[in-house]
């Protein structure tokens, strides 16, 4: 029989090396597939198992997965996107400008990202809003849908504070109204200005806080909400299905006659 | 343990009482299934796949399958760049970025504190509660239960709401509220025996649905209106004469 691509991968499982790395060891059966996910620092925070219904696209519309995959792209662009930019001003524009017309690829780069991260603001919604109308928020993921709601704030900050890097009239403007708003807060609203901007304007200390921010605090605090988020699907007994929740396990009396008297 | 007489399964009443286990290490769980009866245990088993490798597979189609989108999208659009950042020169209109146009306009009608702190904080404190009270999780027909009392305080309710948001002159809130306060009327007149569908499927909406689909309409008619509609001095324009 010839070869098949799973045939060599069954082989590449098997070497030496790949066992040194994945400790689950070789095989299909259904124990080494649980186990491929089970003995998987990353994999693991899923279930090994997931209910068939569950997969079908109009349960979800996949739209937590898209929202990751969006999250995947954003680090993959930004990252590439960081090392051509100096957070200072006005090198931080002129950073920009070479990215739309002398890195290679660059103005691609820089779209991938955008819009990406548009699609993510919009995901995260979708999401939240699917759901809401699911009723997947009902208990025991109570908590669950708490961290959504963290992770849409950690979104929007995240899409508020790379809207500034590029530095231009849209960027300015843009964060100028909405850091305005925060004047606007009782009591303290000048003081949470000013600790926003680093300033009483939208200036270099305010980029650079935003650039701070948005490349590293932020991500590292979606990072870490994405996994309790996504282990706490596994813990609140996997994807919602309705009128299918895993029922409360009842011993239920039942007299010996009925059943044949096994036990006399 | 060499001393026989310390050890406790040499003596039969130890033996039989069981008990000699610290609870606080070990606990012990024991099941008595008496002559009479046998333990039945109730579940529907439903079907399941393994996540290795029929769910992850899924995953990253999907995940393909977007990225493919995005890149398409990005080959065909450029992100925009305006000139350098100036101070002294405002544009008209200065807008803040798309998923914050809905709040923009509110800030339009309402002062600062009201429409760009109490409702921004209210919304979130609003979703944050959801799952934690009772009348978002039995999924009961509004006006199923209880009925007089609850249309009058929907009456009164909504009549509030359209007052409030007219003496403001909030035209833009005002109109989503009206339609879903019609479909609501709707309701009112529906019950699970209606003979179209639509009728049934709205006399079954708990009292949850209402609020967040009213809700969502009004943040898409808002962010839409502050994206498109709203030109300089936040005046009225049509997206398609620039």
């Amino acid at each position: 029989m010839a070869k098949t691509i799973t045939n060599y991968f069954e082989e590449l499982r098997r070497t030496r090396v790949w066992r040194s790395v994945f400790r689950s060891g070789t095989g299909s059966s259904t124990l080494h597939r649980a186990l491929a996910v089970q003995q998987n620092v990353f994999l693991h925070l899923f279930s090994t198992k997931v209910r068939t219904r569950m997969l079908s696209f109009s349960t979800t519309w996949y739209l937590g997965t898209l929202t990751f995959g969006t999250f995947l792209i954003l680090v993959g662009t930004g990252i590439p996107l960081m090392f051509y930019y100096h957070p200072s001003v006005p090198q931080a524009y002129a950073d920009t400008k070479d990215l739309q017309f002398v890195v290679s690829s660059g103005l691609f780069l820089r779209n991938l990202h955008r819009w990406s991260a548009h699609a993510m603001v919009f995901l995260v919604f979708a999401h939240m809003f699917k759901v809401f109308y699911r009723g997947a928020y009902r208990p025991p993921r109570e908590f669950n849908w708490v961290i959504g709601v963290i992770l849409l704030l950690v979104t929007l900050l995240l899409s508020y504070t790379g809207y500034l890097l590029p530095w231009d009239q849209l960027a300015f403007w843009a964060i100028t109204v909405g850091s305005n708003i925060a004047s606007a807060v009782p009591v303290m609203g000048n003081k949470v200005h000013f600790l926003m901007l680093g300033g009483n304007v939208v200036n270099a200390n305010a980029l650079l806080r935003f650039y701070v921010l948005h490349c590293m605090i932020l991500p590292l605090v979606a990072l870490l909400f994405v996994a309790v988020h996504f282990w706490r699907i596994r813990k609140d007994g996997g994807l919602y299905a309705h009128q299918s929740e895993p029922r409360t396990v009842t011993a239920e009396a039942v007299p010996a006659a009925a059943k044949g008297g096994q036990f006399q | 343990m060499t001393d026989p007489t310390s050890n406790p399964m040499s003596d039969p009443k130890d033996f039989i009482a069981g008990m000699d286990s610290n609870a606080r290490k070990s606990p012990t769980r024991v099941v008595f299934v008496t002559r009479r009866t046998s333990a039945q245990v109730k579940v529907t088993d439903e079907d399941q796949v393994q996540t290795y490798p029929e769910v992850l597979f899924r995953a990253i189609v999907a995940i393909e399958a977007l990225t493919i989108a995005l890149v398409g999208v990005s080959l065909l659009f450029n992100a925009p760049l305006e000139g350098i950042a100036d101070p002294l020169h405002t544009p008209n209109p200065a807008k803040a970025p798309w998923y914050f146009l809905g709040l923009q306009e509110m800030l339009h009608y309402f002062p600062p504190v009201v429409a760009g702190v109490l409702a921004p904080t209210l919304v979130v404190i609003a979703l944050i509660v959801i799952p934690y009270f009772n009348i978002n999780i039995e999924a009961e027909g509004l006006f199923l239960k209880d009925r007089r009392r609850r249309v009058l305080i929907f009456y009164l309710a909504a009549a509030a709401l359209s007052v409030f948001l007219l003496a403001f002159d909030v035209y833009v809130a005002l109109v989503p509220t009206l339609i879903i306060a019609g479909f609501m009327l709707l309701a009112v007149q529906s019950s699970p025996q209606s003979a179209s569908a639509f009728r049934r499927y709205l006399a079954a909406k708990p009292l949850s649905f209402w609020i967040m689909t009213w809700f969502l309409f009004e943040l898409a008619v808002l962010t839409a209106v502050g994206t498109f509609f709203r030109g300089p001095g936040w005046s009225w324009v049509l997206p398609w004469r620039s």
